[in-house]
């Protein structure tokens, strides 16, 4: 007899762990606010520093690795393993692209002497350094996640190739994929927040 | 049993549909950010950030097709999450 497998409460798990990582995350925005609010200017200048290009190809990234990653959803339920491991490879591979982007961008931070406890930044105002403070914690939390959703995908691509996972039993699949639109969900804001406002 | 909800198939076309809306709002919030809304400006990217992420939120996490349990469970995290940042941020601004 096959062991009964509740498909529902599997996911609701899943769902109260992803409500801790926007709790997580909603305080880190929460001293973002505060601290734009008590220094505007020295933000303005440290926005400045920040290139829109690098941040919109990153959101782009993520955005099409979470359509194909809802694809390969899509791809399982109908019996297409094929499809789906090479949605889930396309989707590792943006994953990827996003970190190598994240690589280039911080280290031209790096080389412009805008690091943690660089000597310009405990030289400059207190705003400008807490804005970088605050840059260099929010997108190197949200990289973490990014790692931790690829080994998460990466997991269920070798499920997918030895039929563990299938159109009977996906829930693996379905919570990595939820994780992974976390991960863009909460960039959708860091976005804005870090690389447009200011 | 009950599996009309949990077997929910999205077709590709309308995920593709939901990814070209997403890609659509990016390109909306990069091109007024090139202009100057003044105290608006948090505002605007915050409103189209909230679409995006409704748009993640309701078809590719699949919230639309959920049960109650989730729904709820959801919309609480969120009015903690904004209790949390209103009265933070209200005890900061009038202080």
């Amino acid at each position: 007899m096959e062991k009964a497998i509740d498909k529902t409460g599997v996911k609701i798990g899943m769902w109260i762990f992803l409500y801790s990582e926007v709790l997580l995350f909603g305080g880190l925005f929460v001293l973002y606010a505060v601290y734009f609010h008590a220094f505007p200017e020295d933000f303005a200048l440290g926005g400045k520093e920040l290139n829109r290009i690098f941040g919109t190809a990153n959101t782009l990234v993520l955005l099409i690795s979470s359509f194909t990653v809802a694809a390969s959803i899509t791809a399982i339920q109908q019996r297409r393993k094929g499809l789906a491991i090479g949605l889930l490879v396309f989707s590792l591979l943006c994953g990827l692209a996003f970190l190598i982007n994240k690589y280039f961008e911080w280290g031209a931070k790096f080389h412009h002497d805008l690091y943690p406890n660089s000597d310009l930044l405990l030289d400059s105002d207190p705003g400008f350094n807490i804005f970088f403070g605050l840059y260099y914690t929010i997108t190197g939390l949200h990289g973490l996640h990014v790692i931790i959703g690829m080994v998460l995908l990466a997991i269920s691509l070798v499920l997918v190739a030895r039929n563990k996972i299938s159109a009977e039993r996906y829930a693996m699949l379905e919570n990595s994929g939820l994780y992974w639109h976390l991960v863009d969900l909460i960039w959708i804001f860091v976005f804005p927040l870090f690389y447009l406002v200011l | 049993m009950n599996e009309h909800e949990s077997e929910h198939i999205l077709p590709y076309g309308f995920l593709a549909q939901i990814l070209a809306g997403l890609v659509l709002l990016t390109a909306v919030t990069v091109g007024v950010s090139y202009i100057d809304w003044g105290f608006l400006n948090v505002p605007i990217a915050l409103f189209v950030a909230s679409s995006k992420a409704t748009l993640v939120l309701l078809f590719f996490m699949h919230i639309k097709y959920e049960g109650m349990v989730i729904k709820v469970s959801f919309i609480s995290t969120m009015l903690v999450l904004a209790i949390l940042i209103s009265f933070t941020f209200w005890d900061v601004a009038f202080r």
